[in-house]
């Protein structure tokens, strides 16, 4: 048989197959909800891990520098005295502005508020910071009430604090122990961490929280470069006992836990479903198969070959496949992508406001997935349809 | 039971179909299997909290602590039986990806209101006298091969020791059991180490309290609440079941997220197979009415009928079901993460009870509708 009528028939063959889908309406759609299915729950689970890592990704720029207590890796655990951190702020290539170093000493405690969907305490981050902390954090803006006055006692909190907890809104107070706060204003840091905070002056938190050391300095270097300088300074002086980190590693290290438990966990009971949804489309293809019996005998018996005819149960079966790769990718976008929660930073032990993603990236993933599900799917009923005896199966009811 | 191999043969008349019916069904039940141990997981714990245990915590938050001063004074309110205490030391291991627990407790009070931790005679002996002893839970000493006699190096993150040090080493005396559900992760030191090793040392992290009569829990918690209010250190009293649930809850949806996709899965995928099954019966009309021809009564075809696809469900539901508990039994598979890592006895028989259900539903509909047909139609039809 000549190549050149070989792949005609193939295209003939496949033409019809997909052409006469609509006759085999139950069980292909049973195929395509299967495929659906297992695509929508793995972008979904791994829109999970994509949201939080982007949210900690998002914090932190190139220049930002995170300076702790020599093994502590997160900042609740660390503390700095306050002699310490005036060595930080004049260690080399600390960019300065007009108001002196773009150093801020920090304080980071949490707070329990309600969840507001679950009604239970969470731990809601405080941060006490002095003033140069908006010059390190430069994306930080006010998008509600004003910001608080230093020596106040006076909070702003993150857009996504406010959206997950009560009692955050501008003008409702705070009770720590026998301080009252009040919420003064709302910011927004192009999604990062920060958005799940609430700022505060640190030298009111301090007291407050019977603290006499910061726990951490954030300070900008002039340029990303100037970072190894930096830290050697740091590290090497006998005065101090710190761990500089970059801000982005910092952020980066704290997700890793929980984009790793999730993201496991979203593979695996993928990888179950995937199976279970072969199972389905092959019993699918096998009805199909079954079903047009005769009618695969009558085009054998008309001369095609039996190759084109697997040829065309396979096409069906990626088509079927990708079709609900598809669909299931856009319920997934619709239904998750931006869907916001918040959960606990074991890192850092508190609360992370953050959005599903559902990126690009995973969508195509989750597309190319589904086609070796056709392909397997496809395989053993495509070998039946080759394999009919003509005549037997033209007898067929 | 005679008609056994006449379902049997049943089977064998369509063997893939019925093959890849079983497996969907296997792996249906496997993740549903899988399933429960990671909601399990996801509760942290709760369901097996103590109904005579609260918990006391600074009410600013968790992370704050209280004074030790507090021992005695809650220690006299009327109700409770005994107190004790617990500091989060943190810390390293080797590396941070090798996260578990590490409390500084006071081994006896902490053990008698703990009974769930089961640690043998000698070991308890032995830890009680050892001041830098610890005793380590059973999912960790598994994992990382921990046996007693050994030293475990932790690099502190929070408690620097007073000559500046920040390697604290304790020596394994015991490795403790417990009952399914309680969390065996955790690696316990005595507090009084902490105290001698640092300057932090009046300071507790939280108490934990037994109380007399669980019923009268509210009146203790008020109690305690309005004893320390207005001081510097006011605290929150809650169950220890609330206190779980509250930890949980921190996880936030994420969890109750996770189990609702793959319910809806599990329900899809027994759907389909559910709806294959179904049309195994239609298609033998016929024959039912064969049957039905040569003096089987109704009741004896449906019992057939259901023989046959409760037989199919139950066999491949129990295996996806012993499947997943194997699976399930070999403990956390994230690597720390999930401790408490198991598949209720409870599921499983709601897994076996959703089986039978689907051998029922999937056989009785289309033998009903069978049944209502008149032999002479149903033998008509093709």
């Amino acid at each position: 048989m000549g190549l050149w009528r070989w792949f005609s028939q193939v295209g003939a063959v496949t033409m019809l197959n997909l052409r006469t889908l609509g006759q085999r309406r139950g069980s292909s759609a049973a195929t395509v909800f299967g495929v659906a299915g297992v695509v929508m729950v793995f972008v979904a689970v791994l829109s999970i891990a994509e949201g939080f890592r982007a949210t900690l990704a998002a914090t932190g720029a190139p220049g930002a520098v995170i300076v702790l207590r020599g093994g502590s890796d997160a900042e609740m655990m660390s503390g700095i005295a306050r002699d310490s951190t005036r060595i930080i702020a004049d260690g080399p290539g600390v960019r300065r502005t007009a108001q002196g170093e773009a150093a801020s000493s920090e304080l980071y405690v949490v707070v329990s508020l309600p969840k507001r969907t679950t009604a239970t305490d969470a731990n809601v981050p405080l941060r006490g910071v002095q003033p140069a902390a908006f010059e390190v954090r430069k994306n930080i803006r006010l998008v509600a009430g004003r910001p608080f006055r230093w020596g106040r006692n006076e909070v702003i909190a993150g857009v996504g604090a406010a959206r997950q907890f009560v009692g955050l809104e501008v003008g409702s107070t705070l009770h720590l122990g026998e301080n009252v706060w009040t919420v003064v204003g709302l910011f927004e840091s192009g999604g990062s961490v920060s958005e799940s905070e609430i700022w505060t002056d640190v030298d009111l938190l301090m007291p407050a929280y019977r603290r006499t050391m910061f726990q951490s300095v954030h300070l900008d270097l002039d340029s990303p470069a100037a970072f190894d300088r930096f830290k050697d300074a740091l590290t090497t002086d006998p005065r101090l006992d710190v761990k500089v980190v970059r801000e982005p590693d910092y952020y980066a290290e704290q997700s890793q836990s929980l984009t790793q438990l999730i993201t496991r966990l979203g593979y695996g009971i993928t990888v179950l479903m995937a199976i279970g949804a072969v199972f389905g489309a092959v019993l699918t293809m096998y009805s199909a198969v079954a079903s047009r019996t005769r009618e695969i005998a009558t085009l054998r018996a008309l001369g095609f070959g039996s190759g084109p005819v697997q040829i065309s149960v396979l096409a069906e079966a990626l088509v079927l496949a990708l079709a609900g790769g598809v669909i299931g990718g856009l319920l997934a976008y619709l239904i998750f992508d931006g869907y916001r929660t918040s959960t606990l930073n074991w890192q850092s032990f508190s609360q992370v406001a953050f959005a599903f993603r559902v990126t690009p990236r995973l969508l195509l993933t989750a597309i190319v997935v589904t086609l070796p599900m056709g392909l397997l799917g496809g395989l053993f009923p495509a070998i039946r349809a080759g394999t009919l005896p003509v005549a037997t199966a033209l007898r067929e009811t | 039971m005679k008609f056994l191999p006449l379902a049997w043969k049943n089977f064998g008349r369509r063997k893939v179909r019925t093959t890849f019916t079983a497996l969907s069904i296997v792996v249906a039940f496997l993740l549903f299997g899988i399933l429960s141990a990671i909601r399990v997981a996801f509760r942290a714990g709760v369901d097996v909290t103590g109904a005579d245990r609260l918990m006391v915590s600074h009410k600013v938050s968790i992370i704050q602590p209280l004074p030790i001063s507090y021992r005695d004074q809650i220690a006299q309110v009327p109700g409770v039986r005994e107190v004790t205490h617990a500091n989060w030391f943190g810390g390293i291991y080797k590396d941070p990806k090798n996260f578990f627990p590490r409390m500084a407790v006071d081994p006896a009070t902490y053990l008698d209101i703990y009974p769930e931790i089961k640690l043998p005679e000698g070991a308890k002996r032995a830890w009680l006298a050892d001041r830098t002893g610890a005793i380590v839970g059973r999912v960790t000493a598994d994992r990382f091969g921990f046996k007693v006699g050994d030293r475990i190096p932790i690099l502190a993150t929070i408690y620097t020791k007073r000559d500046g040090g920040r390697i604290w080493e304790f020596t394994v005396d015991g490795i403790y059991d417990a009952a399914k559900g309680f969390d065996t992760s955790a690696l316990l030191f005595q507090y009084d180490f902490l105290k001698e090793a640092t300057f932090a040392s009046d300071r507790v992290g939280w108490y934990i309290i037994r109380i007399a009569d669980p019923r009268r829990a509210q009146q203790v918690v008020d109690q305690i609440d309005k004893m320390f209010a207005n001081s510097h250190a006011e605290t929150k009293t809650s169950t220890e079941k609330a206190f779980a649930e509250g930890f949980a809850k921190q996880a936030g949806d994420i969890g109750a997220i996770i189990t609702g996709i793959v319910s809806a899965v599990f329900f899809t995928l027994l759907l389909v197979a559910g709806n294959t099954m179904a049309q195994s019966v239609r298609e033998r009309t016929s024959e039912l009415a064969v049957l039905k021809t040569l003096g089987y009564a109704d009741g004896l075809v449906m019992g057939l009928v259901l023989l046959e696809s409760c037989l199919l469900a139950l066999v491949a539901g129990g295996m996806g079901l012993g499947l997943a508990w194997l699976i399930d039994s070999r403990g956390d598979p994230t690597g720390g993460y999930l401790p408490v890592f198991y598949l209720p006895a409870r599921d499983l028989v709601l897994g076996i009870a959703l089986a039978a259900a689907l051998g029922l539903a999937t056989g009785a509909i289309p033998a009903w509708q069978a049944m209502r047909l008149r032999i002479v139609d149903a033998l008509r039809r093709v």
